[in-house]
């Protein structure tokens, strides 16, 4: 594999990394804040929908994101609805968030353009542009760093770069803020949360919101930057790959970041040599879609390292003495 | 004392969950601009005033049965089995080497066979999460998950890569041998001059699924290890104590649950398309757990929200054929249903409960 | 502060709360001085808690005003109890276990939305803090790794942080030692001295006489009394607290000790922290006698239990009628050893002993489900469970004798008697009895204790845990008595008094450290003086 190969692969892993890590990062708030979250996959699948369409409708693919985003809003409001307000189990949550939306972005979209349950090719201003950085031209052919510089670090869309800056955004917010420890800890034991005087209620619905807008950028990425338009299950279980990636991070994100990358690499070499020939044995692309998942069960197994989910996780917050 | 008395919360509250679900499907369908009514008739018209719409609804609702009994058994030991779709998907493969494999002699004995090869595959499939759950305690629903995926991805590997037959296109395996077909309804039912249920998939699998639904009422009713497995579901510090292995109760429960889920493949796999075929499941391994919660984990409300998720299924077909209305409309109805009985049940429980305790306070 | 005298600090008129059918608080009206110790007393269930609870805004009361140093004070939730200088400390800690000490203190309390100035300052004035009162904790450790007397700590120093001039502590002596108890109780004192008012919840009469000023004794629901700690005695409250004059002690017969049943040695248990529960125990218990374990909760009493019960591995032996019982793997649970003829009523009959859910009669077989006695095939005889149940629960006397009602449908006392209905008539050689009597009425607590001595009298071997020294006193034939995973002592109950078992509890043997002794000797002191009293 030449040097350029190796960029190009590496790009593709950025770009594929980018909707896995914001869904992930989502997670990470929700789950952070003692609210399991299955639902991310629906999630963003109803950004993806709703941000193509109102993209293609508008011509604007910033009325697309915030269309995006309030989609995802309104399904993390019925999560939270459910999980906060009427104590249901979040895990069923999840699940029917996850059909619903899988069901609504095909109905909506047969509704709208009767295209078989996608939306028209979005152009122009209807998309996210890649972005080249300053100076990524005249020092592209600065030896190895050049390169690197313009092929890998520019020429993403603004959301590849906000996905990445959310990272250190987030872990900042987490363990520098007081809206992190008080996040954490609703997590971890609601009652001295409610002890302090702190709402369990208002925290959890702020942490479910962030979770929403999160998610909704990631499916907004998916329908108007990586791709051009929505079709139908666009999200291809990337919200649960993000959910496994957030175990795998054990729930801290930098942590989330190198496995969002790593499961990006997965899906970027997938993506491109199918079937990779070792030789002596060939393996599979199947092997490499299932690698994510194969991996979440080994670190969930306790095998290598731990990962202890936030102890209130899952379960909703009755006051008792 | 209860605040409600026990049939408001068997019956009252599935049924209003039902129709809170079917209140906002119609208006989705109003919002698409076509008529609910018109739909709701063309959904009865399509599969329940012929045999043939008969025939389709029983073999969905055949599938339905088995992922529903799967989901209510392990929610009965207070696990939740999503990945009856994986189990099924697995399942597939067992059918499949059943099938293509052993020279049956006829179709009965192949019928014992396949329901024994997709059970041990599906449980198979169950096994390694269930350990893991009590062994490692590693959060089953998210394996569970994981194993659905890893499934797929086996699956697609095994006929594309192992049982495609040479010089076929189509990621499936060979038609099964003919000594393997399972007489249809059409076959059973049909005299010579009035031929029933007429190119509809229902097959006799329809009836393991109804004997599986008996059997699972005594399971859980009737023997010891229902009762155990219904004693460490309410409490595992009070199973510890009567000296229930929490270890065992998790890991036979999900064995029967992956049982139950792999035995909708023989339906679908030997009953319907007599080969194995990418996504034969088709998402009834999650029907599922909409069918076990509406059914409330008992066998019998079980069977019928499996003919009530085959008719929808049957319904949404005939939808998608006449109308605009896509057939995910059914997945709206379906995520609605579990949202309903499931994640919301306390929205629609509160209020009742409220009622009930003012009007025994009005008694008194 | 003498303007402050004027008015009282906390003041209830007229509180009533209902939580469904049930009256928890009716009509309770108290008014507590500043800088004094208030005690409020009574049995469980009395609604003392709940009557806390709504002062520090976890429930609303249905009537009543709350009147804190003399203004008319809202609290609909614990920002506002917390802003009019309440503090509360409950009996279950409200700690985030992986943080630390500081992240706890100012969780709720930050100064500002960065938390860097808010621990700094936190860092400062918990030293202060820690200087005025005695509160000595290392403020970076994490809870997890604290014992439960600094957990407690950390608990009063986030009310403090606070600037909580009201402190409100629920049943704090629960979970700590003798001495753990003491040096909390100097705290309180130390807290009185710098004039603040604190409301100690407990139902131990021995603490309500050895550091309030003032008491009130609650009743199911109702405010029976307040009066002056000096002007009362210990018997005066326990009559006011159950109403009735009390008979603690149980008519029995001498024992006539038989062979051995049950023999076990060098027992060990470690969890899965590491930490060593049970460090070598030994004892044994004769046909036809009561072993009475005392010890304060926490010590090994549980978990000796769990291991002759068959819920938790050990090393050692059990020898069962002279038959060696495996500690570890497949024969080492539950089943197996009622198989041995060893019975078991554990300590909590809502966790283990029932399963709520289930109706009586489901219950009456569980841990003997297996017993082929009760099969017809591959299917379990339910009709001739529940005719046999009906036959039990007539028998012990069970209220209301509906077999197919869910167990959580009972009260305390008719819940322990279908576990006892269970376990004693399977005529088994061993009976393991934990907390019999815990929240349960006086009623059923004389029909309870009765059952054990006639199952004694019939010749069986009976190992009662119990952290009430009175029932052990009353009902034991022999006492040893458990600290720290040890057995201290074994004593006759003729020839030893609570002086000498609560010595021993506390882990002193032979040459008691003498201001421990002299501390222990005052509490106990009070108790005899209570004993006496309710003779």
């Amino acid at each position: 594999m030449d040097f350029m190969t190796l960029l190009q692969v590496l790009d593709s892993t950025v770009r594929l990394a980018t909707p896995l890590l914001l869904a992930c990062l989502a997670g990470l708030y929700s789950e952070r804040a003692g609210i399991f979250d299955i639902g991310l996959e629906g999630k963003m699948l109803a950004a993806a929908f709703f941000s193509a369409a109102v993209a293609y409708m508008s011509g604007s693919v910033w009325l697309g994101l915030l269309a995006g985003i309030g989609a995802s809003v309104v399904l993390s409001i019925l999560h939270g609805l459910a999980s906060i307000t009427f104590r249901g189990n979040q895990l069923i949550s999840g699940v029917a968030i996850n059909f619903l939306a899988a069901g609504m972005t095909v109905l909506v979209a047969q509704s709208w353009f009767a295209q078989g349950g996608r939306t028209p090719s979005l152009t122009g201003a209807a998309r996210f542009d890649p972005i080249t950085l300053p100076l990524a031209e005249t020092l592209q052919n600065v030896p190895i760093l050049g390169p690197i510089y313009h092929e890998l670090i520019s020429g993403h869309s603004i959301l590849v770069y906000l996905a990445f800056l959310m990272v250190p955004g987030t872990w900042w917010l987490l363990y520098r803020t007081r809206f992190g420890l008080r996040l954490r800890a609703v997590g971890e034991n609601p009652a001295a949360v409610d002890t302090a005087g702190v709402s369990v209620v208002a925290l959890r619905y702020a942490a479910v919101l962030i979770c929403g807008v999160l998610c909704g950028i990631a499916g907004a990425y998916l329908a108007t930057a990586l791709q051009a338009g929505f079709v139908k299950d666009m999200t291809a279980g990337r919200g649960f790959i993000a959910l496994a990636a957030l175990i795998f991070a054990k729930w801290r994100p930098w942590y989330a970041l190198s496995a969002c990358l790593l499961f990006g690499l997965l899906q970027a070499v997938a993506l491109r040599y199918q079937n990779i020939d070792l030789g002596s044995f060939v393996i599979p692309v199947q092997v490499m879609d299932a690698l994510p998942y194969i991996l979440t069960v080994v670190i969930l197994a306790g095998f290598v390292g731990r990962a202890i989910p936030p102890r209130a996780g899952g379960e909703p917050y009755v006051k008792e003495r | 004392m209860n605040k409600m008395p026990q049939w408001a919360d068997v019956v009252l509250i599935p049924l209003i969950s039902l129709l809170l679900a079917a209140i906002l499907s119609a208006l989705v369908i109003l919002a698409i601009g076509e008529n609910p009514w018109a739909a709701f008739k063309l959904m009865v018209d399509g599969a329940l005033m012929r045999s043939a719409g008969w025939g389709y609804t029983l073999y969905y609702a055949t599938n339905f049965m088995f992922t529903g009994l799967a989901v209510a058994v392990a929610f009965h030991a207070r696990i939740f089995n999503i990945g009856g779709e994986g189990q099924a998907m697995f399942a597939g493969l067992g059918v499949a080497y059943v099938c293509l494999f052993i020279p049956w002699p006829h179709w009965s004995l192949a019928l014992i066979g396949a329901s024994v090869g997709a059970a041990v595959f599906g449980a198979l499939w169950a096994l390694i999460p269930a350990y893991l759950q009590a062994k490692r305690g590693s959060h089953i629903v998210i394996t569970t998950i994981m194993f659905n995926f890893i499934a797929a991805a086996l699956l697609n590997y095994m006929l594309v890569n192992v049982l495609r037959p040479p010089r076929s296109m189509d990621p499936a395996t060979a038609t099964f041998p003919e000594a393997t077909h399972l007489p249809s309804f059409r076959d059973m039912f049909s005299t010579a001059d009035n031929i029933m249920f007429r190119g509809a998939p229902a097959n006799v699998t329809f009836f393991i699924a109804l004997a599986a639904c008996v059997l699972v009422w005594y399971l859980i009713w009737r023997t010891r290890l229902g009762y155990e497995i219904r004693a460490f579901g309410f409490s595992e510090s009070g199973a510890k104590y009567a000296g229930i292995s929490p270890v065992r109760i998790t890991i036979i429960a999900m064995l029967i649950s992956g049982a139950l889920a792999g035995l909708m493949s023989v339906n679908t796999t030997m009953g319907e398309s007599e080969r194995l075929v990418l996504n034969s499941t088709e998402g009834a391994g999650f029907i599922g757990i909409a069918v076990a919660l509406m059914g409330r984990n008992h066998p019998f409300g079980v069977f019928l929200a499996a003919i009530l998720f085959g008719f929808l299924y049957q319904g949404g077909a005939e939808l998608a054929l006449w109308t605009n209305i896509p057939r995910e409309l059914i997945v709206v109805i379906q995520a609605l249903v579990i949202l309903f009985t499931g994640a919301l049940d306390n929205m629609v429980r509160m209020p009742l409960e409220k009622l009930f305790l003012s009007m025994r306070k009005g008694d008194a | 502060m003498t303007t402050m005298t004027t008015a009282p600090a906390i003041q209830l008129k007229g509180i009533s709360k209902a939580f469904g059918p049930v009256q928890a608080n009716k009509d309770i009206s108290i008014s507590v001085q500043p800088g004094t110790i208030h005690g409020i007393i009574g049995e469980n269930g009395a609604g003392k808690s709940t009557l806390m609870s709504i002062l520090y805004g976890f429930y609303k009361a249905d009537k009543g005003e709350i009147w804190i140093k003399g203004q008319h004070t809202q609290i609909p939730d614990s920002q506002a109890a917390i802003a009019a200088g309440i503090g509360m400390v409950f009996q279950h800690f409200k700690l985030v276990e992986n943080f630390t000490v500081l992240e706890n203190i100012i969780l709720g309390a930050e100064d500002g939305a960065l938390l860097r100035p808010s621990i700094a300052k936190a860092r400062k004035e918990l030293q202060h803090l820690a200087e005025e009162y005695g509160l000595n904790v290392d403020p970076d450790t994490l809870i997890e790794n604290l014992s439960v007397g600094h957990q407690q700590r950390v608990e009063i120093l986030k009310a403090l942080y606070r600037q909580a001039d009201i402190l409100i502590l629920d049943e704090p002596t629960g979970v700590l030692t003798p001495a753990e108890a003491d040096q909390l109780f100097r705290i309180l004192a130390r807290l009185k001295e710098e004039g603040k008012t604190i409301i100690l919840i407990t139902h131990k009469l021995r603490e309500i006489m050895d550091i309030t000023d003032t008491v009130s004794v609650m009743r199911r629901g109702e405010m029976t009394a307040t009066v002056k700690t000096s002007q009362t005695s210990p018997e005066e409250l326990a009559e006011l607290m159950v109403g009735r004059k009390v008979l603690l002690r149980v008519d029995k017969k001498p024992a006539t000790p038989g062979d051995v049943v049950l023999e076990v040695e060098n027992l060990q248990v470690i969890d899965e922290k590491g930490v060593e529960r049970l460090k070598g125990i030994g004892l044994s218990v004769r046909a036809g006698e009561i072993l009475g374990i005392a010890g304060v909760a926490g010590n090994g009493q549980s978990e000796l239990l769990e291991v002759l019960g068959g819920i938790c591995d050990a090393t050692g032996t059990i020898r069962m009628n002279g038959t060696e019982l495996p500690l570890t793997g497949k024969g080492a649970h539950g089943q197996s050893r009622r198989a041995a003829g060893i019975a078991h009523v554990p300590e909590d009959r809502q966790r283990e002993g029932l399963i709520m859910d289930y109706s009586a009669w489901e219950n009456t077989v569980f841990g003997y489900h297996r017993d082929p006695a009760i099969q017809k095939g591959f299917l379990m005889d339910n009709a001739a469970i529940q005719e046999e149940a009906q036959a039990k629960m007539d028998r012990f006397d069970v209220r209301p004798p509906h077999p197919k009602l869910a167990a959580k449908n009972f009260s305390g006392g008719n819940q322990q008697k279908i576990v006892l209905a269970r376990e004693i008539e399977r005529n088994p050689d061993l009976l393991l009895i934990g907390q019999p009597t815990r929240g349960v009425d006086i009623g059923a607590i004389e029909f309870i204790h009765q059952q054990i001595v006639n199952l004694r009298d019939q010749g069986k071997a009976i190992l009662l845990v119990s952290v009430e020294l009175d029932e052990i006193l009353s009902l034991s034939d022999r006492i040893a008595v458990m600290f720290d995973g040890q057995i201290m002592g074994e004593r006759m109950p003729d020839q030893t008094d609570e002086k000498e078992l609560g010595l021993l509890m506390a882990g002193v043997v032979q040459t008691p450290d003498a201001s421990l002794e002299k501390v222990v000797d005052q509490q106990f002191a009070l108790q005899e003086e209570e004993r006496e009293g309710t003779r």
